[in-house]
Formats: structure tokens, C-alpha cells, sequence
């Protein structure tokens, strides 16, 4: 590889000591800041252009007037009043919101034991690497197939219904496993329980096991352990993971319109046959009342534990 | 003894946690074994149970160019868009998180930004970046504005990696190399880089992952030509046929393969730098 360009995109930090003790290098240094500066830039650059930009697009287009054949520059607030004036948007959120909480609950139990047991209670480095993985491998094979691959799992004469009636449990293939809000929450939690395991990992792995040890010596019971030392410190872990299973559940696109068998519906679908049908601004301003609200979700979180003093130091 | 209870005998909290990942490893593996097991169905059987016959039909079907999608075109290009991604999250964002190191003016605002961005419903980034093409006249397509669409998702994932990677990272190391002479970039190459890099490897993979299944933020950028999952989604609203489960258990194998690959790399890394360590010890 050519070492140039590489070392102009990485100028470590040239640290600010005397030019005397330093020798006989160039004594031309930026200062700290300008060389964090060139160290994000790419990043920062990006992030405007292919982030902020957009966004800030169809903050504007959420304003414009359109019809069948185009759209038109003008200030409009008829597409926030049409589409806060519909019922079923409320519906929508409303059952998204329902979803994400009851998501969020789920995969924050699993996760957080998971982590708990692969970080504390598994003493070998190689095995945890490897119960890890085991974990992460589903994860490569699409989200799409790992979706559909619960119908089968969950039909009437799939897998599951198989094995129950196989062990006598019940006569009759149960139906309402499949295509409801039962294995819409199945798969979420099946997509994203990893995204709450991570996070909440790291976290663990900082405590100090003496700290622990210390806190049993001092005579405290498992459970004040847990509630006073273990969650306080994995805190900044629990919200990551849970900003990020929100989120994801907010912004679903698929998983609904597949496994509700159409019982339900999410924001993000409900905008995409929008956006399909080439209604920009309604679609926009759409977007933009989804983005404020997750904004807001977020940013709640986020007071809560200051998840930037955790995480940059 | 207080201290022994914690570390030699197994509190019943072990068997409880254990039996819980056991049945969470069942419920994550329980379907894709069912896929395993329907990608073998016979040429006549279908998407469900019961199998008609056994077969490797579909795993053909995975590598023919079909009526309804050329998959081995569009895992081709799912591939080298995932290794683009990747090469440039690794560069950017071990940049940004060795940047991130010191406080610096608009540190606040790039972070919450890339929380923004991390955080952003997929199908409204590539709906932004869809619409700004469209407004500019531009066509998109893979390593336009596709590219740009994943990147939004990747580069904040990678950048918050490299928190945990360089939080860990002893600085003394750097200040060591300095005091011994070495210049900038003889540094970043030979102490930087080379302890940073297990945790480099972790973003390239993690990044390939993501960028190679991603979806939503495609589908709006990604132009007339397909990636692999764009061409899963149009088969499952086409027709649905057990080529979709061949997918998956190629998918898996490959992964199992590349993951067993890159753990042996690893531990070689770790065990040279190990008898590295020795010698200069």
C-alpha cells in the first residue's frame, strides 16, 4: 500500500513539548486541536454531506406544495395538518411505541443476563470468544431470510406446532403464532437482542471483579451487589443498547408488513407507499415528525446517562 | 471465607444464567435450523413443511441467472460495495477515534451528530440522499450514492467501537515512542496500528456485516442495479421458493468459515505478539 496518502489522512497527534527537547524534527506543529481536526474531518465531511444535508432536504420539502404531476417550492403546513389530523398515524405510533417498549423490555432482560453470564461467569477467554460468536452468527445471514425463516418455524404445520403436538401438549396446530403482533415480537427480538448484548458487554467488562468481591466481603446479599455496584457501572452499556433497539423498532420497515399478516402497520411502511407513489412532501413531512420524535426518545435517554462522558475520555 | 464462595464454587445465579443462554442460543438457532433443513426440499416441495423429497435444486437455482433476479451478479456487487464500506469505515473512523482523544473545538456537535445519524431510521437516509440526486440531476447508483447511504450507518457504528478500542489504549506507549525518537507516522505504523489492530479488525468485520445486509438505507440510492438482500426482498414479493433458504445455509457457511478464518488470524496475531512480548521481556 502507498504509506502518502494514508499518513496525510492520519497525522498523529504531534504532542506540545519543548521544540528543544524534541531534536532535530520539523518544528512546524499544529496545534493539538488542528490535528484532532484533520483526525475527524473525513468523518465530520460525511456526515454533513450525506447526513445533515438531506435531512435538512426534506425538512424543506415537508413544506412544498405537490400534486400528481410534481412538486412545488412554496411554505405549506398542510402536510403536517393533514397527517396529525389522521387517525391512523396515531394508530401507527401508538403501535409502534407498543412494540418498542415491549421489545425493549425483552431483549433488555435477555441481554443484560447474557452479558452478565458471558462476562462474569464464563472464566475462559476462548470459550467466551467462542459462546460470542455463536451468538453473532445468525447475524450474518440477511435480516430478510432470518425473518422469513421464522414462517415456517411458526406455521400452522411448522416446526414449533410439530413439536408441541409431538409432546402431546395440544391437539390443535396453534394459529396465532404466526402473522400477528405475536411473531412480530418473536422476530424482533430474535434481529435484535445482539444490539443490547454488545453494548451491555463493554460495559461489564470494565468492572473490576475485586470490586465485586469486595462488595460480598462487606456483606452485601447478590441482589443489593446487582442493584448497587453491577447496574449502576453498566449504565452507559444499558442505554447504548437500548437507543439502539428503540430505534430500530421505530424505524422498521419490514418486519411489520411481513409478519403482521397485515394486522398492523409501521410509520416506516406506512412512508415508504408514500415515497412510492412519489408524494414527497407528504412523505417528508412524515419523516420529519418520526425524526423529531426519536430525536426526542433519544435525547431523554441520553439525559438520563451522559453516555459521552462514559464514552469519550 | 467470603472470597472463596465468589470464585471456586458456582452459585446456583450460574446454573439459572447458563440455562437462560441455552434456551436464547435454541430460540436464535431453532428457525435457521428449519431453513437448513427446508433448503434441501425436493424440486417440487415448497417454502413450508412437510418436505417432498430431498434435493439440491435450489442451491443450483442460488447460482443461475433466474427470471426474477440474478443473484450471483448481485452478490458480486453486495461484495465489493461491503469491501469498499469497510476499507473506508476502518480509515475514517480509527481517524476520528484517535481525533476524538483530546477535547477539540465542535467535538460536541460531530458526536451528537454521529449519535444523529447512528440513530436515524434507515429508509429516511437514503430517502434524504434520494432525493438530493434527484434534485441534482445525478443518477444513483452503487458506489454513489448507495455507498454514501451506508456510510451514514457504518461510520458511527465503527467511530463508537473505537471509543471502546482506544479507551483501553495505554498512551504511554505513544509518548514512549517519541521519547525514543520516532517520528509521527513511524509511530502510528509500528506502536499505534499494531496494538489498536485487533480491535481494527473487529470494525472491518462488523462493517462488511452491516454494509452487506443492509437494506433499507438502499433501496431508496441504490439506482437500477441490485445488491443481494434487494434481490432477496423482490423474490420474497415475487414468488417465494426454498432458493431464498439455499441463501441462508450458504450465508451460514460462509460465515462460519470467515469467522473461523479471522479467529485464527487472530490468535496467531495475539500469540506472535505474546512471544514478542516474551523476547523483550
Amino acid at each position: 500500500m502507498n504509506t502518502a496518502p494514508l499518513s496525510s489522512i492520519l497525522p498523529v497527534a504531534l504532542r506540545g513539548r519543548p521544540a528543544a527537547a524534541s531534536g532535530p524534527r520539523r518544528s512546524t506543529r499544529l496545534p493539538p486541536w488542528m490535528v484532532s481536526w484533520f483526525q475527524v474531518g473525513p468523518l465530520a465531511l460525511i456526515l454533513i454531506v450525506l447526513f445533515a444535508l438531506p435531512t435538512t432536504l426534506f425538512l424543506i420539502v415537508s413544506f412544498y406544495d405537490y400534486d400528481r404531476v410534481g412538486i412545488y417550492p412554496a411554505f405549506l403546513l398542510d402536510n403536517y395538518r393533514e397527517l396529525l389530523t389522521t387517525p391512523a398515524t396515531w394508530r401507527v405510533y401508538a403501535s409502534s411505541l407498543r412494540f418498542a417498549f415491549i421489545v425493549w423490555a425483552i431483549t433488555l432482560f435477555l441481554g443484560f443476563n447474557i452479558a452478565y453470564f458471558l462476562i462474569f461467569h464464563i472464566r475462559n477467554n476462548i470459550t467466551r470468544t467462542v459462546l460470542f460468536l455463536l451468538c453473532a452468527i445468525p447475524f450474518w445471514t440477511s435480516g430478510i431470510i432470518r425473518t422469513i425463516a421464522w414462517i415456517p418455524f411458526l406455521g400452522r404445520n411448522g416446526a414449533f406446532n410439530q413439536l408441541l403436538m409431538g409432546l402431546g401438549l395440544t391437539s390443535h396446530p396453534l394459529t396465532f403464532l404466526l402473522f400477528s403482533d405475536f411473531a412480530v415480537i418473536v422476530t424482533y427480538v430474535h434481529l435484535f437482542t445482539l444490539l443490547m448484548v454488545g453494548p451491555i458487554a463493554n460495559s461489564l467488562s470494565k468492572i473490576d471483579p475485586a470490586l465485586l468481591e469486595a462488595a460480598v466481603d462487606a456483606g452485601a446479599s447478590r441482589w443489593r451487589t446487582m442493584v448497587d455496584i453491577v447496574i449502576p457501572l453498566s449504565k452507559t452499556g444499558i442505554t447504548l443498547g437500548s437507543i439502539l433497539v428503540f430505534t430500530q423498532v421505530m424505524g422498521d420497515y419490514f418486519v411489520v408488513r411481513q409478519m403482521s399478516g397485515g394486522q398492523s402497520a409501521s410509520i416506516v411502511s406506512m412512508l415508504s407507499t408514500e415515497i412510492q407513489a412519489m408524494q414527497y412532501p407528504p412523505a417528508s413531512a412524515n419523516a420529519m415528525v418520526l425524526v423529531v420524535f426519536v430525536a426526542i426518545l433519544v435525547a431523554a435517554m441520553m439525559k438520563i446517562v451522559d453516555v459521552r462522558k462514559e464514552l469519550v475520555k | 471465607m467470603p472470597a472463596s464462595r465468589i470464585s471456586d464454587k458456582r452459585p446456583w445465579t450460574f446454573y439459572a444464567l447458563a440455562t437462560l443462554f441455552g434456551l436464547f442460543l435454541l430460540f436464535l438457532y431453532g428457525p435457521m435450523f428449519v431453513i437448513y433443513v427446508l433448503s434441501f426440499q425436493g424440486p417440487n416441495g415448497g417454502v413450508t413443511f412437510p418436505m417432498v423429497g430431498t434435493s439440491l435444486v435450489w442451491f443450483r437455482e442460488v447460482f443461475e441467472k433466474g427470471q426474477m433476479a440474478n443473484l450471483p451478479v448481485a452478490f458480486g456487487r453486495s461484495i465489493s460495495l461491503a469491501a469498499v464500506v469497510s476499507m473506508l469505515t476502518v480509515i475514517i473512523s480509527v481517524a476520528a477515534g484517535l481525533g476524538f482523544r483530546r477535547r477539540f473545538p465542535g467535538s460536541g456537535v460531530l458526536f451528537y451528530l454521529a449519535v444523529a445519524s447512528l440513530v436515524m431510521p434507515s429508509l429516511l437516509v437514503g430517502f434524504g440522499i434520494g432525493l438530493g440526486f434527484q434534485f441534482l440531476g445525478w443518477q444513483p447508483s452503487l458506489f454513489t450514492s448507495a455507498l454514501g447511504a451506508q456510510l451514514t450507518w457504518t461510520l458511527p457504528f465503527g467511530l463508537f467501537a473505537m471509543f471502546a478500542v482506544v479507551n483501553r489504549f495505554n498512551r504511554s506507549w505513544e509518548e514512549a515512542a517519541t521519547d525514543l525518537g520516532a517520528n509521527a507516522w513511524q509511530r502510528l505504523r509500528h506502536i499505534t496500528i499494531p496494538i489498536l489492530l485487533p480491535g481494527i479488525i473487529g470494525v472491518a468485520m462488523a462493517a462488511f456485516t452491516l454494509s452487506y445486509d443492509e437494506y433499507a438505507r438502499t433501496t431508496l440510492t441504490i439506482g437500477p442495479k441490485n445488491t443481494l438482500p434487494l434481490e432477496i426482498y423482490a423474490l420474497i414479493s415475487s414468488a417465494t421458493s426454498p432458493t431464498l433458504f439455499a441463501i441462508g445455509t450458504l450465508t451460514t457457511g460462509v460465515s462460519f468459515l470467515a469467522i473461523t478464518v479471522s479467529l485464527l488470524v487472530v490468535l496467531r496475531l495475539q500469540r506472535r505478539r505474546g512471544r514478542t512480548l516474551a523476547k523483550v521481556g
